[in-house]
Formats: C-alpha cells, structure tokens, sequence
C-alpha cells in the first residue's frame, strides 16, 4: 500500500516501498552503505559497553564488580563485536557509499548480493549477544578461541562460531561485489593508476578478505568438529596438535589486522590531501606500499605465537619478516608527511582525525617493532603491552580513520555541515581519553600485568586505574559523535557540492546530499 | 570511588612525559620499563629493548618534527600558498632504504639475543612444570633434588580477593609450594599440561613458555642472584587463569641441599600407608581440606557448583550413587571438560579422603568410607 504513495509521488523516484521495506528490500548501494554505518556504531556502543565492564573490574585489585567467568566471556565478546561488528562493516558501510560515487558507477555490481550480505550481519551479531544468555554463557576465550579451551567452553561457543560464519558469509560476498565493481564499472577514462587511493585499498583488501575468511571457517568449523563429533585435529591424544590451530587462526589473523587497517590508510590519503590542497605525494609508491604490505602480511602470522615453542631458526625467520613490514608501512608514513609538507593546511575536523591516526598509529607501529624483536616479544607476549599495541594500531588505526572519514562526507551524505565546533570538541576529548586509557597499559605490560585477568596485583593498581578512568571518559565521548550526527541529519547549515575546497574527487561532482540514483550516464574523466 | 588526587595527577603527567621519552628509567613506585632481569640472556633482551626504544625516539622526532613544522608555517590561515610537487623518486628510494638499513642493525644483536635465549643444552637442573586448571604442578627430573614434585597453588585467601580482608604485599604472586633453585646454575624448564594451554613465565628471568598438553616444549635460565622471583600464568586457561602464580626462590647451594633433603622427608611422609583403613571422621575430615584446596574452585565449598558451567556435587546422582561411577570420574576425569583426571595429581589416600567427603557432605549421607585400595582399582 505504501508502494502505491511512493509512486504517486512522481516516476523519477522510481516505484520502490518506503518505511521499513524500503530498507529490507533495498538494493541501493547509498542506503545499504548508511544502514551498514548505523549497524557498525551500535555494535560499536555494544561492544563499548562491554569494554566499560571490563575496565570497571579492573578499577582496583580484587573482585568488585563480575566473575572470572562473566570477565572472560566480556573480553571475548567485546573483541569479537568490536572487529567483526564494528571496524570490519564500518569501512563496508564506507565502501558502499563512497566506492561507486568515486569511480562514476551507479551502483555496486551485484546490487542483490549487496542487500543479501548486510542482512546477515544483524543476525550473526545477535547470535554473538544472545550467547550470553544460553547455558553457562558466552564463550569464555578471549577472540583467539584457542583449542582445548574453546573445546570446554558451553554452547556459547557454538553460537560464536556459527555467528563467525555467518560474518565471513557476509564478508566474502562484500568482497566480491567490491572487487567486481572496481574492475568493471569504472567511469571510462579512469584506468586502475588514476582511481582514488580509498579505492585502491579496497580492491586489496577485498582479496585479502577473499583469501582468509575461509580459513578462517576452516578453522573454527574444525573445533566445531572436535568438539561435538569426535575428530581430534586439535587434540594431542587424538594425534592432533592444539598448536596447529594457532597457525591457522594467525594465518587467518594477521591479514585481518591489514584487512581493518589498509581501509583506514584509505580514508586517510583521502583526507590529508584535502586539507592539505596538495596532491597526495607519491601516489604510485603509495599503491606499491599496500600490495607490499597486504603480500607480506601472509608471511608474518607465527609473531603471534613466539612463546608456543616454535623452533629457533622459525622464530628468526618471523622475526625477519615481520621487521620487513616496517618498511612499506614507514613509506606511507612519510608520504603523507610529504604531502602535509608546503600544503596550505587547514584544521577542521577530518583533518585533526587523520593527524591524531597518524600519530598514533606511528606510535602502534614502533611498540609493534618491539615485540617484532623474539627476545623481547617473549617477555611482552600475553601482556597489557600487546593490549596497548594493538590498540594504538586497531582502535588509533580504524575508529580515527572512521571518524576522519565520517566527518569528511557526512556534508555529501547529510546535505548539511556538521558542528565544527563540536566534531573538535569530539577529537580532542577521544584523543586525550584514548592516550589516558592506553599509554599507560605499555607501562603495565611492562612491568609484567599479563593480559585477560580480572584481578592484578597489588603493584599494578596505579596505572589501572588511570585506564579504568581514562575508558570511561572515552566511552561517553563517543555519545557525542551520536549527537552531532543526529543534528546533522536533522538540520545544519547547507552544504554544496563541493563542502571542502581542496577535495578530490567524483564524489564531489555530484548534489549534496547524493541523490538516490547518481552516475547512472557515466562520467567521462578526461 | 576515590577521588584522583594530586599526587595521582603528578605521576599522570610524569608518566605521559617519560612514556613518551620511551627512555628506560624507572621510578620506585610505578614501574615504566621492564625490571632488571637477574639472568644474562633477560639482560641482553632488556638492553635491546632500551636500544630499540631509543631508535624509535629518534625516528619519532624526525617525522613528528617535520610535520609539526608544517603545521605551524605551512598553514592556509597563515596564507601559505600550496607547492605543486607530489613525486620525488629519490626521496622515495632513499625513505625505503634507510629504514631497511636501520632495521638490519637492530636484527643483528635482535639474533645474538633470542640464540643465547633459547639455548637449553647443558643445563645443570630440569624441571617439568605441567599446568593444571589453576595450578602448577613440578617435578624434579635431573640434577640434584631428582625426584621431588610437588603441587603450587595460590596462597593467596579468598577473603582477600573478595576484599573482606586487606591485600597482603605479595597478593595474588604467592604460592604455597615455590620452586627452589640454586643460584648460578643453569635450569632447564620442560612445560606441558594436563588440559588446556598454560603459560610459565617469569619477567625476571626474561622466559616465558607455552605449556600445550600432549607436548614438552622447553626454556632455560640462569639467575645470578639470590631472591623471590615472581610471575603468573601467561595464556588464558579459564576462569582462574589470573590466580595461578609461579613463585621461584633462588637460593645459595647450601641451602638448596637442605631443602632438597627436606622435601624428600616430606614426600615420604605424604604417600601414607596404601593399606591403612580409615574411620569415617578420620577420612572426612582430612578430604575436606583436600576437597578445598583440589575442588572447591569449579564445584564451590557449598557443592552447590556453577549452573551451567560447573555441575553440583551436593545431591549429584555420581556422588549419591555407587562408589565405583564416582571414584571413576575423579581418578580418570572427564575428557572435554575442565574436570581433570586427578589419579594423575593426587595419592591413593588423598583421594579416597575426598571421595569420602564429598560422599558424606552437605545433603549427601551415604555414609560410606572409601579406602586407598578402592581408589587404586580404579585407576584406568
């Protein structure tokens, strides 16, 4: 019935349903892109919330606030949501919106598919909450799953792993439709070398995804296996080996670090060109360091897996290779430095994300250079030391570049200008929460807090409680980014289609907001 | 909630100041780097870590410097106007050599270190640690004290994690039973576990290594100084991952022949006599004890267990009916599960006194005693 309204609104809208059909049976890449974006924050807000319990435990020594047990399914659970629920779907949701209106398509290849592979996220994130209300509780093994633990776990680990496949499901069909729509829908004119870098890491990101989603199924259905139908790959007595599953979890596990971060690199070169009025610097040597880092990344997994008792000549070698990745990360660095160099440089909001990302990031990278080094990895493995990288590098590296990125084309998407003012007052309450947060977990890690206890000793109560605050102050500031989103899509001062005066881009030749249907005569880039 | 005090956001600012820095110093009471391991190989990777701090201080300052430059003077408010340049091969080449020049030099001490780190031959003492869901178990395979094992369980009281009663200084890094070694000697560590993977480690040793059940993987150290040394688990092993330390005491070769010669005593006494009967109290009262230092963390000393994780004991169809399904369960476990085949753990005696208590605890009332030899049929 409302089909009939919509169409009595006028033909050039099409006769496509309104209200919550429009939204179930939509094929359109702008509205499958927003309703990613929504889903990824309020998985965000979840997997949030459960990082608020986790450092409320942690507040002071002894046992306050949960249980071991209950402590344990909220580290798991907090990394799974956050990865597989948040980041992952966020730079979908990006890619959605922005792929087609940057290279002049119309829409994603397989419009279908693209409906098809956001509408199981919502089923497989609810399957990972609703495992929190089954028999003994949500899986209880931090995200790495690691047999024979995850073989004790409840039926809570069932529902993790189907909820895993179904993400993978979701990310392998995103691929494709990634993939397919950049290698055959560019506008005519744009050749591979002249796409925006955002597309670039896409494109690699999508076969690194295509590459590893599967062995991540193969993974955790072989622990389905062992665990309900007697096989014994991970299991000694069996003649299986529990060490294997690490290999092929970190096989799956190191390219997913890039698989989050080389998107977030995207967003980024966008960015700083823009409000830098300069060119990005070096765009063929930026393209190269992305392959170079996505190629490498399947060659690096065992650095997770120094204190397993890997023999020494395979410690040196992931040692090695893991320092190499240093070098085409270190050129990016320096390129967007580069491009920063003799700009006209402005501050607005994007802008403070992606230097705060950058900042940080640099900072991630060397505390992962320290724990590249075997000899040294071996005291921080399993510490708040890697809670602390891997943080500086996951949430600096994506939730920064996310933000960078949603304020930049919140003006494209919205029609209306966000509150400066207020997108500021975000960047600086997160950047300062976050190091108040992080920065001292190196410290702690150092000292030798290891990671996953819910009570600590007596040496360590300082410094957790600087975090402890330092994460509730950057939880609630992220409300802020709620609001000023919400206010942007209510009303705000008009933007044009072109909102940055530096920016680059197709994106930028259209209406703002986009129209529903763009590009459907492609453009001719000259 | 207390307030943060002063004093708190001195030691804030003081902590982002020196992090930052990254340098290696190391005020009394909150601690930034690592702690001056006592063994040579620990030292080797502590000062690697200072160098490799001090290389990323300096790239760190190059790139920030640089960019913050522009920051400042290369401002569109300022009237900057933007350069055209966006490619420079040489810039590019040379930006990819030298960090490749620079991460060579750290790789060539990085090597020399993690060699000296893993090699375990010749050592003088070796030692198994088996992990158990949630203790150490060790046992005295070569050298002088071959022989001795023992189990090492957190000391720590309950009363204390739950905050009833004030935290001791050594809370949660103490153990009943710590390991001895003799100063200046080389120790060889052999882990393995009895279920899920644990981890032995010890910051001031600079050693930590995975314990995978069904496998021996190895690490060494030689401390060079006397003391208590403290660490704890490393691998997440299930809900009391956090409350299973390793406490290993470093002590003079004297006193580590009188403790060898202690312990041998102790073992002794401990074995009991196999073919003793025991009363009913006499049992009881003993596996109560037993039953809480052994079982009281998944089944709760009320034998209530954990719904839906840890099952009750209290009105257990198991517990309440014959003595065979029972002793069957403790002395092989039940593979799967977090309950462990304690036939592997504990004397004949020990268990037929907690077989007896829990057959005759809370609501249970069998009534039945359980003697040494049953528990030894039972054994698979």
């Amino acid at each position: 019935m409302e089909a009939v309204h919509a169409g009595a609104h006028g033909h050039d809208h099409g006769h496509h349903p309104t209200g919550l059909m429009r939204w179930i049976t939509t094929t359109n890449h702008k509205d499958i892109g927003t309703m990613y974006l929504w889903f990824s924050f309020t998985m965000f807000m979840v997997g949030g919330a459960m990082a608020m319990v986790i450092r409320a435990e942690l507040f002071e020594p002894g046992l306050q606030i949960v249980s071991p047990e209950f402590f344990n399914q909220m580290i798991t659970l907090h990394a799974l949501i956050m990865v597989f629920g948040a980041i992952m779907p966020a730079f979908v949701g990006f890619a959605n919106w922005m792929i087609p209106l940057q290279i002049g398509a119309s829409d994603m290849a397989f419009a279908r598919m693209n409906n098809w592979s956001f509408w199981i996220l919502p089923v497989a994130g609810s399957m990972l909450i609703l495992s929190l209300f089954v028999p003994g509780g949500a899986a209880g093994t931090g995200w790495t799953m690691y047999p024979p633990l995850s073989i004790q776990m409840g039926m809570g680990m069932d529902f993790a792993i189907f909820g895993l496949h179904l993400l993978g499901m979701s990310s392998i069909m995103g691929s494709i439709n990634i993939i397919t729509t950049i290698l055959n829908l560019r506008a005519p004119g744009m050749s591979l070398m002249r796409m925006p870098l955002f597309c670039w890491t896409w494109l690699i990101t999508a076969y690194l995804l295509l590459a590893v989603m599967p062995v991540l199924a193969g993974a955790i259905t072989m622990l389905l296996t062992d665990r309900h139908f007697g096989t014994s790959f991970f299991n000694a007595a069996g003649g299986g080996d529990p060490v294997m599953f690490q290999h092929i979890f970190w096989f799956f596990g190191h390219p997913e670090v890039y698989i989050i971060a080389l998107p977030a690199f995207g967003v980024i070169s966008q960015v700083i060109p823009a409000f830098s009025r300069k060119h990005i610097f070096g765009y063929a040597s930026m393209v190269y360091a992305i392959a170079a880092i996505a190629l490498i990344s399947f060659f690096v997994w065992a650095h997770h897996m120094f204190t397993t008792g890997i023999p020494l000549t395979g410690q040196l070698y992931f040692m090695y290779a893991t320092m190499l990745i240093a070098v085409p990360t270190g050129v990016k660095v320096f390129n967007w430095t580069a491009t920063m160099w003799k700009g006209a440089l402005s501050f607005e909001t994007p802008m403070l994300f992606a230097i705060g990302f950058l900042f940080l990031f640099t900072l991630g990278g060397f505390s992962g250079l320290v724990c590249a080094i075997t000899a040294i990895d071996i005291q921080l493995q399993d510490t708040y030391y890697v809670v602390a990288h891997f943080h500086y590098v996951m949430v600096a590296g994506a939730l920064f570049s996310a933000y960078a990125g949603a304020y930049y084309w919140l003006p494209k998407w919205t029609g209306h200008m966000y509150n400066e003012t207020l997108g500021k007052l975000h960047f600086w309450l997160t950047l300062i929460f976050f190091n108040m947060t992080f920065f001292v977990q190196h410290f702690l890690g150092l000292a030798g807090m290891p990671r996953r206890v819910p009570d600590y000793a007596l040496q360590f109560a300082e410094f957790n409680k600087i975090s402890s605050i330092g994460s509730f102050g950057l939880g609630i500031s992220q409300l802020l980014f709620l609001y000023i989103v919400i206010k942007t899509i209510k009303g705000g001062p008009k933007a044009g289609d072109k909102p940055w005066d530096g920016a680059e881009g197709l994106e930028w030749t259209v209406p703002s907001p986009a129209p529903h249907h763009t590009f459907e005569d492609p453009p001719v880039i000259k | 909630m207390k307030k943060i005090t002063n004093k708190t956001a001195i030691r804030l600012a003081a902590a982002f100041a020196a992090g930052i820095a990254f340098t290696g110093t190391a005020l009394a009471e909150m601690q930034l780097n690592m702690g001056f391991p006592v063994t040579a190989a620990g030292q080797t990777a502590y000062h690697l870590h200072n160098l490799i701090n001090i290389i990323c201080l300096i790239i760190f300052i190059g790139v920030f410097g640089v960019m913050g430059y522009s920051m400042i003077y290369h401002r569109k408010s300022k009237g900057h106007k933007p350069a055209e340049f966006h490619e420079n091969l040489t810039v590019e080449i040379l930006w990819t050599a030298i960090p490749l020049l620079i991460l060579i030099i750290i790789a060539i001490p990085a090597t020399k270190a993690l060699i000296s780190l893993k090699d375990t031959s010749d050592s003088d003492i070796t030692i198994k640690a088996t992990g158990y869901q949630w203790k150490w178990g060790y046992d005295y395979l070569k050298g002088e004290g071959e022989g001795i094992k023992f189990m090492s369980v957190l000391a720590t009281p309950q009363a204390q994690i739950k905050g009833q009663e004030p935290k001791d200084e050594h809370y949660l890094l103490e153990v009943d039973n710590p390991i001895v070694v003799p100063v200046g000697k080389k120790v060889r560590i052999l882990t393995t576990s009895n279920d899920v993977i644990h981890s032995w480690a010890m910051p001031a040793f600079g050693v930590k290594q995975d314990a995978v059940p069904g496998f021996i993987r190895d690490t060494q150290f030689r401390a060079e100084k006397e003391g208590t040394y403290r660490g704890q688990c490393s691998e997440l092993c299930g809900k009391d991952h956090g409350f299973m330390p390793i406490v290993v005491e470093v002590v003079s070769a004297d006193k580590y022949a009188t403790w060898v010669d202690e312990q041998k005593k102790k073992m002794a006494a401990a074995m009991g006599d196999p073919n003793k009967v025991w009363t009913l109290d006499e049992s009881k009262a003993y596996g109560e004890k037993l039953y809480n230092a052994n079982c009281a963390a998944c089944h709760q000393a009320t034998g209530k267990g954990i719904p839906g994780a840890f099952p009750a004991l209290d009105g257990s169809k198991i517990v309440t009916g014959p003595k065979e399904g029972h002793l069957a369960v403790v002395v092989n476990g039940r593979p799967g599960t977090a309950m462990a085949a304690f036939g592997k753990q504990l004397s004949d005696t020990e268990i037929a006194a907690i077989v007896t208590y829990e057959r005759n605890a809370w609501g249970n009332k069998t009534g039945e005693v359980v003697q040494p030899a049953e528990v030894k049929a039972a054994h698979k």
